[in-house]
């Protein structure tokens, strides 16, 4: 987020790491690239968190409902008005927008743990109104909508693994997060995203800086819903299939998981969140069968008391000291 | 006319319950400027731990002040173990160990306890002569013990020296710290009183709702609903909210929109006192100095 122009070491590395998103498919198994298309889709949604809670400082745990939302509105665009899977992404990020902005209201007079209460209100309430019987025409009621999975337009071999509908949807996914994350830095590395920074802290200040706190804060809440709610709408996609049971409370909870764990404000700390609500709920089930969110529940206790700043606030302390030795150390001939 | 008034005794019965998860929110709000997120978890873990009692043959009220006690103390060994550390980190690390003792303590219940839905025994008899065509026996003794829990609450806040050194503790630390308040140990004792109004709490609705571990995740959101209605500052008017909500959730579920949408009220219910009374009906408003 700093405004020092950007050396060549840094365009190399992110150079590497597009490099490396690209191949890594070709390298491993079906199911793989589908866990990876989720992180990436995770990834996306993480942001639009850290957008409203890093950012601008409005705790949500609400977020899963957007989740839901989008992935709904894709689904029944895909099934009932038979829409093209890509051009359900915008029309389920406008819903979300619209809703999130709605919902910004409320939140204007709420502070910290309070919104997060009644954003959890939020995500516990959404799974039942899509069981709600007078609209089970539309959504399905409790057995979900099945989709298709959308067929790779050409397909081609690639160190011996053929391009197929995973890896193709991952290809998708990683598009259009890209261009979400380009979005985002775009949005907050100016006015706006200054303008966020100081509501976050100091409220007041700001107002008396000409900031239209309301406007703010509800468009904050509505761009981090929309972008979820395009996280959704690919995971209906990538998930072929909606029902309410698999949004649940957990899923806002671990989406807020993620923003912390991977750094609050911070854009590429949205990538380790994912990873780590992707794989670490994965790791803690090899360790204990009978009670893997325990073992989840410490590893996140854990990691607050180690890292209370996420895995980008270490990365950025680690780099710091770095370079505090680096100059320390007597220049060489 | 019989139905109405059933449904209604029945609403202040649950409004009960509702009031005390909200005056546990409240408590520690005051005290900590927290929301225990895992405030339900801990009253049915709690919960567990009464049945388990029940089930190795203790009789009921035995216990019953056995599971409070041992809530008490283990609400305060998790202030004292868990959250100090983290005591003067940022709000949202707050919020996310809230969250990790929420999954550990759902998750331990369902591992120790097993996930299926288990019958909780109530210690009023069915068929009494307290009971009557408006109201079952458990309803109305379950509204007698949480109105006794608020009783000797608001009796050992008002009136003992550890409640004013709590309430001391919760309005102005640094003076309290300074008179020779331990305020650190206030904040925990803070959290044994809620988990142990969770427990009794849990105890009196497990009949009612039969024992899971995910039996609270819809209470504490109807206690806060409540809280917020009484106004968040307000511990008598959190407790009357919680009437309010029981009844209201009770007579909206049986003859507007039926009960799959009861969660749905409570979401309704919350972003509408926020849009349009957002002190509550009782709650200070508060000005913020600059």
């Amino acid at each position: 987020m700093s405004a020092m122009p950007r050396s060549r070491s840094f365009w190399l590395l992110l150079g590497l790491a597009v490099l490396a998103a690209l191949v890594l498919p070709f390298m491993v198994k079906n199911y793989r690239v589908f866990q990876f298309n989720l992180v990436l889709i995770y990834a996306i949604a993480v942001l639009g968190l850290n957008i409203l809670t890093g950012f601008n400082g409005q705790i949500s745990l609400g977020h899963g409902a957007f989740y839901a939302i989008g992935a709904y509105a894709a689904a029944i665009l895909m099934d009932q008005a038979g829409l093209p899977y890509w051009a359900t992404l915008p029309l389920a990020g406008l819903l979300c927008f619209g809703l999130g902005f709605l919902m910004g209201f409320p939140a204007l007079r709420l502070g910290g743990h309070y919104l997060a209460l009644a954003t959890f209100a939020l995500a516990l309430a959404v799974p039942q109104l899509l069981k709600y019987k007078k609209i089970e025409g539309l959504t399905g009621g409790v057995q979900g909508i099945v989709l298709n999975k959308p067929e790779p337009p050409f397909t081609f071999r690639f160190l011996d693994q053929p391009f197929n509908a995973d890896r193709w949807l991952y290809m998708f996914t990683l598009a259009v997060a890209a261009l979400m994350f380009v979005l985002a830095w775009n949005l907050l590395r100016g006015r706006i995203g200054r303008a966020l920074i100081a509501i976050r802290d100091h409220p007041i200040a700001a107002t008396a800086m000409g900031i239209n706190l309301p406007m703010f804060k509800s468009m904050a809440f509505g761009v981090s819903a929309g972008y979820t709610g395009v996280a959704g709408a690919l995971g209906a996609i990538c998930v072929a299939f909606v029902s309410p049971d698999s949004f649940t409370v957990f899923l806002s909870i671990t989406f807020l998981v993620g923003v912390v764990v991977g750094g609050l404000a911070s854009i590429p700390g949205a990538i380790f969140g994912a990873i780590f609500i992707q794989f670490v709920p994965n790791i803690a089930g090899d360790i204990s069968k009978s009670a893997p969110w325990a073992i989840y529940g410490v590893f996140l206790i854990g990691m607050m008391y180690l890292m209370p700043s996420g895995v980008m606030g270490m990365i950025q302390g680690l780099w710091a000291r770095w370079r505090r030795t680096a100059s320390a150390a007597p220049p060489r001939v | 006319m019989d139905a109405l008034l059933h449904q209604i005794f029945s609403g202040l019965a649950n409004g009960c319950i509702y009031g005390s998860v909200a005056l546990a929110l409240v408590m520690i709000y005051q005290a900590t400027h927290h929301i225990n997120f895992a405030q339900g978890e801990m009253a049915t873990f709690s919960t567990f731990i009464a049945w388990s009692l029940l089930q190795a043959g203790w009789p009921y009220w035995a216990a019953f002040f056995a599971t409070v006690a041992i809530s008490f103390v283990g609400g305060l060994a998790v202030q004292r173990i868990i959250l100090r550390p983290v005591e003067k980190a940022p709000v949202l690390t707050n919020v996310i160990v809230f969250i990790g003792l929420l999954v550990i303590f759902n998750s331990l219940a369902g591992w120790i306890f097993e996930h299926t839905i288990k019958a909780f025994p109530s210690p009023f008899p069915q068929n009494s002569a307290l009971g009557s065509k408006y109201f079952s026996a458990h309803e109305l003794g379950s509204a007698v013990v949480m109105l006794c829990v608020l009783a000797v609450l608001y009796g050992f806040l008002r009136y003992t020296s550890l409640g004013l050194a709590m309430r001391a503790a919760a309005q102005n630390p640094e003076s309290a710290r300074l008179v020779g308040i331990r305020v650190s140990w206030m904040l925990a004792v803070g959290w044994g009183l809620a988990a142990a109004i969770g427990a009794v709490a849990g105890m009196m609705v497990a009949p009612v709702v039969y024992l899971d571990p995910n039996m609270m995740s819809g209470i504490l959101l109807y206690g806060f609903a409540a809280a917020l209605l009484g106004g968040i500052d307000n511990p008598g008017g959190a407790v009357l909210g919680g009437f309010i909500v029981g009844v209201l959730e009770n007579l909206l579920g049986a003859y507007v929109i039926g009960t799959e949408l009861k969660l749905s009220v409570a979401l309704v219910l919350i972003v509408g006192i926020l849009t349009l009374k957002p002190n509550g009906l009782f709650g200070k408003h508060v000005v913020t100095r600059v």
